[in-house]
This record gives structure tokens, C-alpha cells and sequence, in this order.
């Protein structure tokens, strides 16, 4: 069994009104310093192979037909074990 | 000229969509289950507004990715006419029927109430019997409206006329880029939009401004004539 972690998060240059909600709300909590938040998603996949980079690939292939928009968003595959 | 309707887990404004094409077009659609593998005889899918799979993971992804959606858009590239209503808009992006993507409304909020929509482009298959720069009023009621292309994208649908509804100036309710309400692809028989014409088609609910389309779309003048 493969683990891999995949994240999806939102283009440079598109607007993240959640993230700049909760940009807010960390000011209104004292942390003043955060310059910016940008949200995203992530996935825990277990993968029932031995091959690590099949499941890559076959990853890459789920982040592009389902688990990330790529009009918007980017994605990184990241196998963990 | 016959119409359907596709009915996902989580559609909420099939309904009104199908009274709005029972009444306009004297015949009532057929339904068409998110499973299906096969579209009836048909001249115009409708994919209607909702909240198809609860929104999850984005909203209409799930929903793009169920079996009738091949056949419909096998059905889109035969020249069928295919239109989509607020979910079934951000559907039609998700399936790439349509371009671009719909994301969180820029105020974080939910949405419901009338706008202002202009008719941007009166020389399609949904809005010919409407006059260009004519400005109606809509409701809309979403909380992901918020189009958007990237600056490619944006060039080709503007100089195409494929905008065909913006929100008129000012009344821009989600963060639109552009101000767009609803687009049609490339080659001018598919349509999305978040406004909700089937909404508008009763003096008695709110005014009949949303009738044209339907009738366009169904060719309903065309057919009386015949």
C-alpha cells in the first residue's frame, strides 16, 4: 500500500476571499504579523500498489480529472510511504 | 422541438425548470437520473440549478463526473442545444463543456435576490428574441458565482461574443470578472449562466423577462408558424 498526500491550493493571481477571511480573523486574534493566508485542500490517498511511481502517475492523472480544477488551482503529489 | 432536464442527487431547482418548460413549450420535458447511460430523443438538455453532491469538493464536480454527462457532452459536440443554470453553469465548467471555473462569492456570502442582467449578446440560439444592450431584471441565488478566466481565456470569450449576460454596472453580486452572468461556447449551442430565468416566466412570480430565452432556446415562435 502506497500513502501519498496530495494538496491542491488556488492559483497565484486568483483571489482567495476565504483566505483573507481568515487572514482577518487572525488579526482580530493578535497575530499581526501574518502578511497572507491562502487556503487549500488536502488529501490523505492510500493507493493499493507496491509501485510508488505508478501511483505518481496514476495521482497526477486523479489531480487532473477530478481532484483539482486547474483552471484555479495547482497540485502537488507528495508520496509518503 | 423536445427538452430534458437532468436530475442529480442534491437538484433543487428541477421543478421550476420543468414547469418552465412544460408551460413555455406546451410539452412536459422528460427527466434524465444522473445515471443514465443514454439521453432520450432530444433538441435541448437542461441541466438545472442545486446543489448537486452537497458541493463537495467543489461545487458541480462531482456531479461533471456522473454517467449521463458523457452523453451530454457527446450531445453538445452533435450540435444539441445544452443549458445550464447555476449549478448546472458551474457544472458545464466543471465537465469543460463551458470555460472557465465558478468560485466562492467574493463577499463570502450567499446571494439571493434580484439583479440587474444585459443582455450582452442577442445573436445566439438562447437570446435572439432578446434586443443587445437590453437591460432585465433576474434573480439570482447562489454562493458560487464568482467567474473566473484566466486573462487568456477572458480575451478569446470577449472578442468571440461569448458573453452573452453581464451584471449591469454596479450590480455585480458575487465578484464576477468582467461582470460575467452567463456565457455560451464557442460554437454558440451550449450556454451557462448563474441567473435563474425559470425564476421570471409569470407576471404573477416576479415578471415574464425570462420567457425569451426559453422561447429562442425552444424555438417556440418557429414552431407556431409551422
Amino acid at each position: 500500500m502506497i500513502k501519498a498526500r496530495v494538496t491542491v491550493t488556488l492559483k497565484n493571481g486568483v483571489l482567495d476571499p476565504q483566505g483573507k477571511a481568515i487572514e482577518g480573523g487572525l488579526h482580530s486574534l493578535g497575530f499581526e504579523d501574518v502578511a497572507s493566508v491562502r487556503q487549500g485542500k488536502v488529501f490523505d490517498m492510500a493507493v493499493d500498489t507496491s509501485d510508488a511511481g505508478q501511483a505518481e502517475k496514476d495521482l497526477a492523472a486523479m489531480c487532473e480529472k477530478l481532484l483539482a480544477n486547474t483552471v484555479i488551482e495547482n497540485y502537488n503529489v507528495e508520496i509518503i510511504g | 422541438m423536445k427538452a430534458c432536464v437532468i436530475q442529480f442527487p442534491g437538484s433543487n431547482r428541477d421543478r421550476d425548470m420543468i414547469s418552465a418548460l412544460h408551460k413555455i413549450g406546451g410539452e412536459k420535458p422528460d427527466l434524465v437520473w444522473h445515471t443514465d447511460t443514454q439521453l432520450p430523443p432530444t433538441d435541448l438538455v437542461v441541466v438545472p440549478g442545486g446543489f448537486s453532491y452537497g458541493d463537495y469538493l467543489r461545487s458541480g464536480a462531482i456531479a461533471a463526473r456522473s454517467p449521463i454527462m458523457n452523453e451530454v457532452c457527446k450531445a453538445a459536440e452533435n450540435g444539441v442545444r445544452v443549458m445550464g443554470v447555476c449549478n448546472g453553469f458551474q457544472i458545464l465548467t466543471e465537465v469543460g463543456l463551458l470555460p472557465g471555473a465558478l468560485m466562492r462569492n467574493a463577499g463570502l456570502r450567499f446571494v439571493c435576490k434580484s439583479v440587474m442582467l444585459k443582455v450582452e449578446n442577442a445573436d445566439t440560439a438562447f437570446t435572439r428574441l432578446y434586443s443587445a444592450g437590453e437591460t432585465i431584471p433576474c434573480p439570482v441565488a447562489h454562493h458560487d458565482g464568482n467567474y473566473f478566466a484566466d486573462s487568456e481565456t477572458l480575451k478569446q470569450i470577449e472578442d468571440n461574443g461569448q458573453v452573452v449576460f453581464r451584471y449591469a454596472e454596479g450590480t455585480n453580486p458575487n465578484g464576477s470578472i468582467n461582470d460575467i452572468a452567463g456565457i455560451v461556447n464557442k460554437q454558440g449551442n451550449v450556454l451557462g449562466m448563474m441567473p435563474h430565468p425559470e425564476n421570471l416566466i409569470e407576471s404573477d412570480h416576479g415578471g415574464e423577462n425570462g420567457r425569451l430565452l426559453f422561447e429562442s432556446a425552444m424555438e417556440i415562435a418557429e414552431a407556431r408558424a409551422a
